[in-house]
């Protein structure tokens, strides 16, 4: 299989006022085409930052970060990113939003394909009737419909998400779930997913990666045994309920481990 | 007008009217020497004498064009200075206490040097308010310039924006916002600097009316001139208003 993302004996420390933050720490593992990666591990533990190396916000202290066998030099398009904090453009309206990626020399369209791409993803996040609005009468849950939309309206062959559906309701969240694996199977993408849910790790994924508290090493890669396409039904099934239960204890391990890391420093302070 | 426009403005006109009275009742309660104050209605008269036979619209036109200007020419430098200084760390570093040295002299102490070196005409009084309305400007900016979070930026990034589309489509529309501040404030700093230059010997303006006045004695052509420098202020700043409602419609404000 074709190698499209590598992670090689990576290590990342932030030099802070406190002193040097070691945040990643020798991390080494492939992501192939068409694979469907899910990072889970305690918060704070270093997952945003390991995906933003991938993304070319950061620069690895040590090791080597490729993608498509070179190493990742800056942000491109062909890796589209869904941030934690949305990042919507508040000056532009939905629809706006929606086509900012399409009005960019990088992924020319015409305007009739624009609208129709726009009006495609209005309807699909359920944005259609707030298509002129500006972010600030959206509600966060839309807030976070609206990035998706964005980052998928310029059709990255890559995915790298960051919590998308953190904020959303329960009964949005399957909605999109079900919607990114739809979208998957039409366009077959490849998605480097970080999440702190266990249940949408394994619906999702086709490889788990769990990592450990910060600094963030691979405690433990799973391959996920259900093909696609998938559907909602699979999470009745034991096999699930097997892997969400010894999932569940390696994350609470390291859940355990943070805390622990945690109650010096707040003592010290 | 509809009903609550209505009511907004009468709201409005309410403490001006509570003013007028206060100023009638502090003549009339003889604690002070009424000579000392001309009451309301005799300084509409006055204002009504001055318009019609002593070109008070000339002094009005002046001064609002040497604000104008100078608050134009201030702004227009202080756009692209405060830009750098906000985008720049090193560059902030390496001004910031020099912005402030400079912003923290009140504009009237530079007048004698002013005069020594740009004379007594309108260059002089165009170079204090280019100087008054570019440190307030310059620091408005810079402060707001530096606030603007990367995070936009790496969006736009990773939908492929190169480094021109990024100034033009992210970091124009962000920067708007402080753009109108800085007028708005570099606005209110050049009139409260208005009648310092025109001690300058100005033969005209409402500065120079004010001074001539009070040479005489002529309280209520004072009383004018600081009722006009007060009412063309707050037009000017509703009329900026206006325009910053308008332009930036998408900002999250409660009261628009
Ligand atoms: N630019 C930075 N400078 C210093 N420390 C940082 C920086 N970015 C993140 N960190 C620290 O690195 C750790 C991991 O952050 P992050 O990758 O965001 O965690 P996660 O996404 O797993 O919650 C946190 O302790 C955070 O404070
Ligand atoms: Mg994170």
């Amino acid at each position: 299989m074709n190698k499209r993302a590598q992670f090689d004996k990576v290590s990342l420390a932030f030099d802070t006022p406190k002193g040097r933050l070691n945040v990643v720490e020798d991390v080494t593992y492939d992501i192939n085409d068409g694979d469907f990666i899910a990072v889970i591990g305690p918060s704070g533990c270093g997952k945003t930052t390991m995906m933003s190396m991938l993304a070319g916000f950061q620069k690895p202290t040590t090791g080597k970060v490729l993608f498509d066998g070179r190493p990742v030099a800056g942000p491109g398009p062909e890796r589209g990113v869904i941030f934690q904090e949305y990042g919507v453009f508040p000056w532009l309206t939905v629809k706006q939003n929606i086509a900012f990626g399409l009005t960019l020399n990088a992924n020319h369209v015409t305007t009739a394909e624009r609208d129709a791409i726009c009006d495609h993803y209005l309807g699909l996040m359920g944005l259609s009737d707030f298509a002129n609005s500006y972010p600030k009468h959206l509600s966060g849950g839309m807030r976070q419909r609206l990035a998706i939309a964005r980052a998928y309206a310029v059709k990255p062959q890559f995915l790298l998400m960051d919590e998308p559906f953190g904020a959303l309701d329960a009964q949005t969240r399957s909605n999109m779930q079900n919607l990114l694996l739809k979208v998957l199977e039409t366009e077959g993408k490849t998605v480097m997913l970080i999440t702190h849910s266990v249940e949408e790790a394994i619906y999702l994924a086709s490889r788990i990666v769990v990592v450990t508290a910060r600094p963030a090493r691979i405690k433990k890669i799973i391959d996920v045994p259900f093909a696609y396409p998938r559907d909602e039904s699979i999470q009745e099934r034991p096999e699930f309920a097997e892997l969400r239960s010894h999932i569940r204890q390696l994350v609470m391990d390291e859940y355990r481990a943070q805390q622990a890391q945690m109650r010096p420093v707040s003592f010290s302070e | 007008m509809n009903g609550a426009g209505l009511r907004r403005f009468g709201l409005g006109l309410l403490p001006w009217i509570g003013a007028i009275l206060l100023w009638y009742a502090v003549r009339w309660s003889g604690f002070v020497n009424v000579s000392l104050i001309p009451a309301p209605h005799q300084v509409a008269a006055k204002s009504f004498e001055l318009l019609t036979k002593e070109g008070l619209l000339i002094d009005i036109f002046v001064s609002t064009r040497r604000v104008f200007l100078g608050v134009a020419l201030g702004i227009l430098a202080a756009v692209p200075v405060g830009f750098l200084l906000g985008w720049y760390r090193p560059a902030r570093t390496f001004a910031d206490p020099m912005i402030n040295f400079f912003r923290a002299l009140p504009p009237i102490a530079l007048i004698p040097l002013v005069i020594v070196y740009f004379g007594v005409d309108e260059l002089a009084k165009l170079v204090i308010l280019f100087y008054a309305s570019f440190f307030s400007g310059v620091i408005v900016m810079y402060e707001g310039v530096s606030q603007i979070t990367p995070l936009y930026i790496r969006v736009a990034q990773t939908l492929g924006a190169n480094q021109a589309e990024i100034f033009r489509k992210v970091i124009i529309p962000l920067t708007v916002p402080h753009i109108l501040t800085a007028l708005r404030v570099a606005l209110g700093v050049a009139w409260a600097t208005l009648v310092a230059s025109e001690l300058i010997a100005a033969q005209r303006g409402l500065g120079a009316m004010i001074q001539n006045a009070s040479t005489y004695f002529l309280l209520d052509v004072i009383y004018v001139g600081i009722i006009c420098i007060g009412l063309i202020a707050l037009i000017m700043d509703l009329i900026l208003r206006k325009i910053t409602a308008r332009l930036l419609v998408w900002q999250d404000r409660a009261i628009v």
